[in-house]
């Protein structure tokens, strides 16, 4: 070995790897469900959550950690929000039993 | 917890979001998709509430924003779904901005060393300035959107340079910031200051036609910034989800490019589409073209084998879509075919036009898209656009139109065309449409709404 590997090389070894993911991922989408596809990523792009958490987390507050509070507050909005609206789209996208028989 | 255990609690709430995309694939995994969304989501949640001390204070902030997401989840319309999703991308890029501001201020509450090294001043960066963009570039989408402002585009001479200067200045304001041996603020606050200005810049020269791309384009920068602050945290889950919504995002805008058949950078160069564009189209002469009743559509209709519904933005500016569903109901019962041809860019964003036909209560069976649908126009008895106008223009496949190469829906290829508009006016791209013209058209003029019920009554 030549050494230890910069942590941000791993970093980007995921990063490169998670596009892959997600642009083979993405691209089975059914574009019926493009709309609920930017809802759910809009709740889990509000992963950040994770990162406005640690800046709330600090037992000593300075102004830093109500930074963190007002971010906690925006991205649960998201999670919650996003999450929810698109189980209510999806919740339309039932097969209706009424026309079933044709 | 340990920090290995952590990290792995993390892997598995990754594994549960690529999980949730893979649902998507087909509606009748997607509803377990989601319900795995969540639950990576919790995961990552409750993992990181251990490594954290201020219960009190995170729990009650959660509880408020779960409250507002709950509600607006709950009340919104279906067709102001393009409103929202701009609304939440600004609130990531917001969350986004202030998170970056914390972890300079505090470097040690995420676990980064005191005097920030080199990397991490990159990476906090990168991830401050694509938080601004996205958060001033949603507001303006949220605005545009929502009609509290204008959409037709924003253009001054010089806008180009302006942005590209103001571009420049604000990395030779970040390279200040890497530089610094100790925490530069002026270099952090003004780099921040300009990127935000940047992101209302960006979008506010880009017309109402183009905002299913910049929507889909928001959602991928917001994504970008969530996995730029999994870089500056050195999270590989956050980098990880980040990259999954930057890289859908992306894709999204590129289909969405497709089927307008507009390269991504004439879009985002912006001046297209803007909504008073509709001037006195074609080469001025008075073209004769066929009208007729709801009746006689109506008519028509019933005693067809096959029916194609082309459904656009203009049925649900009429709030039609559960007429619509009323109508191919009768029609079914009365053993006609029908069916409904969606084109990509039927509705405001990506797929917009599947949910409000989902909310009609219209079976997603019936509802076909472009590519599945366009080869059975040819067999098709009768075509009824309702709404629509550029996705179905024959001049798409003329050389030298403005609209050339555009991928439409075959309309024109049916037996008989019955066409419901409000009046002659051009699209959004300003074009006369020739399928109004042809000798098995029939125009049926009035509120896409009130004409549809008349058919009820008419079958």
């Amino acid at each position: 070995m030549i050494g230890e590997i910069d942590p941000t090389i791993i970093h980007l070894t995921v990063f490169v790897l998670a596009v892959f993911v997600g642009y083979h991922v993405v691209w089975n989408v059914t574009p019926a469900l493009h709309t609920p596809l930017m809802s759910v990523t809009n709740a889990i792009s509000s992963i950040i959550l994770v990162g406005a958490m640690l800046a709330a987390g600090p037992a000593e507050s300075d102004w830093g950690v109500w930074l963190g509070a007002g971010a906690v507050i925006l991205a649960s909005i998201n999670v919650f929000g996003g999450f929810l609206v698109t189980q209510r789209m999806l919740e339309m996208f039932r097969k209706k039993d009424k026309k079933g028989s044709a | 917890m340990s920090a290995d255990l952590i990290a792995l609690a993390y892997l598995v709430a990754a594994v549960f979001f690529i999980l949730a995309l893979k649902g998507l694939s087909s509606p009748l995994s997607a509803r377990r998709g989601n319900l795995f969304g969540m639950v990576g989501m919790t995961i990552a949640v409750g993992t990181t509430l251990t490594i954290t001390q201020n219960w009190t204070l995170i729990l009650s902030c959660i509880a408020i924003g779960g409250i507002i997401g709950s509600l607006v989840a709950q009340r919104v319309q279906m067709t102001a779904m393009p409103e929202l999703v701009a609304f939440m991308h600004s609130l990531v890029g917001l969350a986004a901005v202030f998170i970056a501001i914390a972890a300079v201020n505090n470097p040690v509450s995420f676990g980064l060393p005191e005097l920030l090294p080199a990397g991490s001043k990159l990476e906090l960066f990168l991830g401050t300035f694509i938080g601004a963009m996205t958060w001033s570039g949603s507001v303006i989408a949220f605005l545009k959107l929502s009609g509290r402002m204008s959409g037709a585009p924003v253009i001054f001479t010089g806008q180009h340079v302006i942005n590209l200067l103001l571009a420049m200045v604000m990395i030779g304001f970040g390279l200040w910031f890497f530089f610094s041996e100790t925490t530069n603020w002026t270099a952090f606050i003004t780099m921040t200051a300009i990127a935000f200005l940047l992101g209302f810049l960006i979008i506010i020269p880009i017309g109402g036609a183009d905002m299913p791309v910049v929507i889909s384009m928001l959602n991928s920068y917001s994504g970008w910034a969530a996995a730029g602050i999994g870089f500056s945290l050195g999270n590989s889950m956050l980098i990880i989800a980040g990259s999954l919504v930057g890289s859908s995002g992306a894709i999204l805008s590129y289909i969405m490019c497709k089927a307008m058949n507009r390269p991504f950078l004439s879009v985002i160069l912006g001046g297209f589409g803007s909504d008073g564009s509709s001037q006195a189209a074609g080469d001025g002469v008075q073209k004769a073209y066929r009208s007729g009743s709801a009746d006689d559509a109506a008519f028509l209709m019933s005693n067809a084998d096959s029916v194609i519904i082309v459904p656009g933005y203009g049925l649900a500016v009429a709030r039609a879509q559960h007429a619509v569903n009323e109508l191919a109901e009768v029609l079914h019962q009365k053993g006609v075919n029908v069916r409904f041809a969606i084109h990509p860019v039927a509705g405001r964003m990506p797929g917009h036009m599947n949910v409000l036909l989902a909310e009609a209560e219209i079976p997603y069976e019936q509802v076909l898209e472009m590519d599945e649908i366009n080869s059975d126009f040819p067999n098709t008895d009768v075509v009824l656009v309702l709404g629509a106008n550029d996705v179905v223009n024959p001049a798409a496949n003329i050389p030298g139109s403005p609209i050339y190469g555009m991928p439409i829906l075959d309309a024109h290829k049916a037996r008989t065309v019955i066409v419901v508009k409000r009046s002659m006016a051009a699209g959004y791209a300003g074009l006369d449409n020739d399928l109004f013209y042809m000798d098995k058209t029939m125009m049926v003029f009035g509120d896409a709404k009130k004409v549809v019920e008349d058919m009820v009554k008419a079958v």
